[in-house]
């Protein structure tokens, strides 16, 4: 099993661990603390944009409360995608709090993609180690980065873009199997208009936002319908 | 409050905040699950997000300025479609697209 789980996470490998070391590199390039408290960091926070803001919060020792405040609504686009996998994790037991804790985008976008079996309980399990694994590739980059620090040699400029790969393929393969377009599209589309109207830090929420609220419009209205053609038949 | 104690408070903020994020869901609609908005939106929302994702990564990786604007990353992202409409290989699709984004930024195409 842990070999077909590497295989899915790859991408995830090839993203978080530059990601994870430049994360590393500028904590300790910017900071004074132990280089171990980088990794630290990935192991009980776990979130990219969120660690790299934490720097910048740290540098100017920010108090605790624009800390929370600056954190959660950074992360708030998290909060739509539990909604979509609140069926998922049911009855997940002990795992169920590790796989809430390490719902990040890349994680969340494997775990609504990839294709599902009858059997719930070794589903979640794939999920489980699924959530694993991309954390571990994560506290890696940041240790990796924080040890390293300026003496990074390898020129790995644009690895990253494995990231926007894995969500590109990954919009392939929502497509396929919803069998619409709809969502994809609507997607899309949201994620332009964030971006012309808002400043990057807002524009996920943004589009997530939209998307929620043009989705719940559309089940009224399909909703209605239904209820009328019940009438109709009635 | 010396350096370690604010550095042990400020990660343990951090986490608390991040977690709130991601647990708040499953705290309040937890109940709901077979409710049909819910299903609804377990059906349609991680497509809609994926394309969100990678729309707004995709812009964010891309150099607007100079004569090529854009070029740098929708060439690599176009690549990708390409490779796994081609062969519907995640991975090839993903090395393909990833190789031709860092050999455009490294010689500065």
């Amino acid at each position: 099993m842990n070999q077909s789980v590497f295989r899915l996470t790859l991408p995830i490998l090839f993203g978080y661990l530059p990601l994870g070391m430049a994360f590393g590199v500028l904590f300790t390039t910017q900071l004074d603390y132990a280089w171990w408290a980088a990794p630290l960091m990935g192991v009980l926070i776990y979130a990219g944009a969120g660690q790299i803001l934490a720097v910048s919060l740290l540098a100017v020792h920010a108090g605790l409360l624009e800390v929370f405040v600056a954190m959660f609504v950074l992360n708030a686009r998290h909060l739509f995608y539990g909604l979509s996998l609140l069926g998922q994790f049911r009855g997940a037991g002990w795992r169920k709090l590790y796989l809430i804790f390490g719902l990040t985008d890349e994680t969340y976008s494997l775990l609504t993609s990839r294709p599902r079996g009858r059997d719930c309980a070794h589903e979640q399990e794939i999920d489980f180690r699924i959530t694993g694994f991309n954390q571990c590739y994560w506290v890696a980059g940041c240790a990796l980065g924080a040890l390293l620090g300026d003496n990074v040699t390898f020129d790995s400029t644009g690895i990253e873009f494995a990231l926007v790969a894995l969500f590109i393929v990954l919009t392939l393969e929502q497509l396929r199997a919803l069998g619409e377009g709809f969502p994809v599209w609507l997607g899309a589309v949201a994620a332009g208009i964030a971006m012309l109207l808002l400043p990057p830090t807002h524009q996920l929420i943004g589009a997530i936002a939209l998307v929620t609220g043009v989705l719940l419009i559309e089940y009224r209205r399909t909703r209605r319908q239904d209820l009328q053609e019940k009438q109709n038949h009635g | 409050m010396g350096e370690t104690g604010y550095l042990a408070a400020f990660i343990a903020v951090a986490a608390i905040a991040t977690f709130a994020t991601r647990v708040i869901p499953f705290l309040f609609f937890e109940r709901h699950t077979e409710h049909p908005l819910v299903r609804h939106l377990g059906r349609y929302l991680p497509a809609a997000v994926m394309a969100l994702l990678a729309t707004v990564f995709l812009q964010h990786s891309a150099d607007w300025s100079g004569t090529w604007a854009g070029f740098d990353a929708l060439l690599p992202g176009a690549l990708v479609v390409a490779v796994h409409l081609w062969r519907r290989n995640a991975l090839l699709s993903i090395a393909a697209g990833t190789l031709s984004y860092m050999a455009i930024q490294q010689t500065g195409l």
